[in-house]
């Protein structure tokens, strides 16, 4: 009797709170539509992909080509993906087969101290050491270069530690069968420890290219936020977060639109992004 | 279930007192826009607050364009702009409360002293790309831009007579301080910020410099004297007739009390 009364309460509660959770996301989407409906509303909707610069505040003749910022946005992720990814994962390997147990515990604690630097710091260190030192090599610095190493080194640690916990789980039965087969250390690790981790480490990757693809502090200052497709990664770029960050203060009716129109576009990429791991996520990680 | 519903009503309660708590006898103003104004209306509403201490102002930045929209909408009593007022805006009340000069700034290992406004038109359109075509190093002009919105860029276009679409940048910073650390950070780099951001910066041993426009030498005496060619006017909006406490506070910022804040901040003001 006592029990289902609870069990009653619990529901109504755990319901309230999962309704909460899953409306937000519909409000914020709900939102953002209502903030760009102007745009949808008055034709002015495909021009954000036939316009080929941005330059909505242009008195003489406004253009409001999101294409270079929506590549922008691809490229300092696929950049950072590519620095942290194998980085990250050639770490936890270190960690995990290599590393005196007496260090692991200091590793571990350096990772997440790194994980834990708020972003705007990163940006700062970027802009102060990393832009002049891209500068000298070729200028102007803010460049493409400089948002994928800020980002790279900002998601490092989320892959490097959930890549930890993926090899962490392989069943000891698999490395212990491994060595009394006399299988050497590379081979085991090779064939057996990464294939067995893959789904987890797959996991902690996307999860940090996703957090890549939203960044928005740190990349701001040292991007260059030149919205034009970059001819190299000396060149800047300016991702989809720094315009709205940038702008959004600051601008007025139809400009605040087109800015609501951006960011809409942005989550349904990552909607879109994300609905396709879903769809093609290994089994093993769901019974996981 | 008894239980949840007295937990609902308590909470909704106690949600109902705090709203309610402090409105009755405080003298509520909230001021948005420009984050070249805000400090300086910041610091003003401060001492303001300490001789009439029924008063609650609320200073917001998010720029001059934030400062007009909020002002129309209501959504803010007053607005902060620095910049004089469009032909659009004329249903709006601009009252001056100083002013404030933009200048162009370099690195200051940069030898270059002065530029004109023919070379900053060439150099912002991409004209001249070199510093060697100025008269300075042969090394390539970094041009800082800043982002769409800012009054230092509507400003600073006027001056230069250029349309937003015409300037080819190779980075775009949005605050002062962003511009200024990006030129700071770079010795080819050119951008423009406000004088008075700029001269306490450099004041305070940040590796800029700032340069002379047309020959007349970027200071505050400069910009009081009316002889620098690139100013501003910081305003504050406001939308037809505003709430008694908000005119009383309005009277205070245009009056003389204010020059000793607008000169910290390194302004200069209109009123003695």
């Amino acid at each position: 009797m006592c029990r289902s009364r609870i069990d009653r309460i619990a529901e109504v509660f755990l319901g309230a709170a999962a309704i909460l959770a899953g409306g937000i996301v519909l409000l914020i989407v709900g939102f953002l539509f209502y903030g760009a409906s102007p745009v949808l509303q008055s034709g002015e909707f495909p021009l954000l992909f036939t316009d080929r610069e941005w330059q909505p505040t242009s008195d003489r003749e406004p253009q409001f080509g999101i294409v270079p910022m929506l590549v922008g946005s691809v490229l300092v992720t696929v950049l950072a993906g590519s620095i942290a990814v194998p980085l990250g994962v050639a770490g936890a390997v270190f960690h995990q087969f290599y590393l005196p147990s007496l260090f692991k515990k200091w590793n571990r604690r350096a990772l997440e101290l790194l994980a834990g630097v708020p972003s705007v710091v990163f940006g700062f260190w970027g802009l102060m050491v990393l832009v002049p030192a891209i500068n000298r090599m070729h200028p102007p610095g803010q460049s493409l270069l400089a948002a994928g190493l800020v980002l790279g080194l900002m998601i490092l640690p989320m892959v490097a530690l959930t890549s930890q916990v993926a090899l962490d789980s392989v069943p000891r039965e698999h490395l212990q069968a491994a060595a009394g087969l006399g299988i050497g250390r590379a081979s085991t690790i090779l064939r057996i420890a990464l294939p067995c981790a893959r789904p987890g480490i797959g996991a902690g990757a996307v999860l940090a290219i996703a957090r890549a693809v939203g960044e928005t502090m740190a990349v701001v200052m040292v991007c260059g936020n030149i919205a034009n497709l970059p001819g190299s990664i000396f060149d800047p770029i300016r991702p989809i977060t720094s315009t709205i960050v940038l702008e959004m203060g600051y601008a007025t009716e139809s400009h605040k639109a087109l800015l609501y129109t951006a960011g809409l576009i942005l989550v349904l990429v990552i909607a879109a992004l994300a609905g396709w791991l879903a769809f093609h996520r290994n089994p093993e990680a769901v019974a996981k | 279930m008894k239980f949840i519903y007295k937990l609902i009503t308590i909470s909704v309660a106690s949600l109902f007192a705090i709203s309610c708590q402090d409105s009755a006898q405080d003298e509520r103003i909230t001021l948005t826009g420009s984050s070249t104004v805000a400090p300086v209306v910041a610091d003003a509403a401060k001492a303001y607050e300490a001789s009439h201490p029924e008063y609650r102002i609320d200073v917001q930045t998010g720029g001059s364009s934030r400062g007009i929209a909020d002002a129309k909408s209501g959504l803010a009593d007053m607005g902060m702009i620095s910049r004089a007022l469009k032909e659009e805006e004329s249903d709006l009340t601009a009252h001056r409360i100083a002013v404030d000069g933009v200048c162009v700034i370099t690195h200051d290992t940069n030898p270059i002293e002065n530029l004109t406004r023919a070379q900053l038109i060439d150099i912002y359109t991409g004209k001249i790309s070199n510093w060697k075509d100025v008269g300075g190093p042969a090394q390539e002009i970094v041009v800082v831009n800043k982002a769409a919105g800012r009054a230092t860029l509507e400003v600073f276009l006027n001056y230069v007579g250029l349309d937003s679409a015409d300037v080819q940048a190779d980075v775009v910073a949005g605050e002062n301080q962003q511009a200024i650390k990006t030129v700071a950070g770079n010795e080819s780099a050119i951008g423009y910020v406000s004088i008075g951001a700029a001269a306490s910066e450099a004041d305070a041993g940040t590796a800029i410099k700032l340069v002379s426009c047309d020959g007349v030498p970027a200071s505050t005496a400069s910009v009081a004297s009316g002889e620098f060619p690139i100013t501003r006017p910081l305003q504050v909006v406001t939308l037809g007739e505003v709430s008694p406490a908000a005119a009383a506070f309005l009277e205070y910022l245009k009056s003389s009390q204010i020059n000793d804040i607008i000169e910290s901040h390194l302004y200069v003001p209109i009123s003695n």
